[in-house]
């Protein structure tokens, strides 16, 4: 059984990083919706691969959070990312893969992902 | 309505729904516990929250899938759907609550029902409910398979970090290992059933 050990030296490794959650709160957000209709379309698996891409990759001053239901259904998935002094990017009908896509392209190389988004998505017809 | 039944075809993805619910409640502390008893062929899942609980009235309703206490969609299904996918097993279920106390909800399943949808990946549900919820509610969550059983409690989490949160990347990466390995280990006990 793995225990809370662990977390002790995790916590400790923690220490020397002191100001992490100080400077996630100006950092990238990154919001999955995890209402009904989100869980329904399978935003579970894409919030997971967006936090183990954030952690695999060591991506700093990105936060992965989720939200309710934001009333757009019939696109879900759905992943709004916030940047400090950009609009708002809207991706809709999103699964791993393209979070995986998402992670490498916007939040790595601060390029958006265009084809994904609400705006330019073919999956909004 | 299809559609949703056949997309929420995981008992893990309802588990989740059904939290989902107790942290919109403004619970403060989320229970969940899966068991599973292969002598009895029966799957239990109860979710127990203290958040703001129903009136009689609204929990007459819950089960009534056009029922919804949200404003931002007309229907609401998490509970409707709970309960006819624990019945069509020939399972049990039940809801009850308090105003002011909170809700309790459990669903039991027939384990060898043909009928019966996977539990799916359950660590991933509470794996999302741990670690990303920001409402500083806790969850304490328990899985339990023919008497072997190992628990999750985001408060002793919380304070061997001293931290308030559990969303920090390699907190959760380890929530996640933690839920994984655990749940392998304690389905050792179960090899070969189809979960």
């Amino acid at each position: 059984m793995k225990s809370l050990e662990e977390l002790k030296a995790i916590k400790a490794k923690m220490q020397g990083q002191v100001g992490i959650r100080e400077n996630a709160e100006d950092g990238i957000r990154v919001v999955v919706g995890m209402a009904t209709c989100g869980i329904a379309a399978g935003a579970r698996p894409v919030l997971a691969a967006f936090a183990d891409g954030v952690q695999s990759k060591g991506i700093k001053n990105v936060s992965v959070t989720q939200t309710g239901c934001i009333g757009l259904c019939q696109y879900e998935p759905i992943v709004e990312i916030y940047a400090p002094g950009k609009e708002k990017v809207t991706y809709i009908k999103v699964d791993a893969k393209m979070a995986n896509e998402i992670v490498d392209k916007h939040l790595v190389r601060g390029t958006v992902v265009d084809e994904y988004t609400i705006g330019t998505s073919k999956l909004a017809e | 309505m299809r559609l949703f039944w056949y997309a929420m075809n995981e008992i893990s993805l309802n588990v989740l729904d059904i939290a989902e619910n107790s942290v919109r409640a403004q619970a403060k502390l989320i229970e969940i516990y899966v068991a599973i008893n292969t002598s009895a062929d029966t799957l239990t899942i109860t979710v127990k929250d203290n958040g703001t609980g129903m009136d009689e009235a609204t929990l007459a309703k819950v089960c009534d899938p056009f029922f919804t206490s949200r404003t931002t969609r007309g229907v609401g299904l998490g509970v409707s759907f709970f309960k006819a996918a624990a019945e069509l097993t020939g399972g049990s279920f039940y809801i009850k609550s308090t105003l002011g106390v909170g809700t309790e909800t459990s669903a039991t399943f027939v384990l060898s029902s043909i009928d019966r949808m996977p539990l799916g990946n359950i660590s991933e549900t509470i794996f999302t409910l741990a670690v990303f919820n920001e409402t500083g509610a806790e969850f304490l969550y328990e899985y339990e398979a023919d008497g072997t059983k190992f628990s999750l409690d985001t408060r002793e989490f919380k304070a061997v970090l001293e931290t308030d949160t559990l969303n920090i990347p390699d907190v959760s990466a380890y929530v996640k290992e933690y839920l994984t390995e655990n749940t392998e280990e304690v389905n050792e006990k179960i090899r070969g059933l189809v979960l």
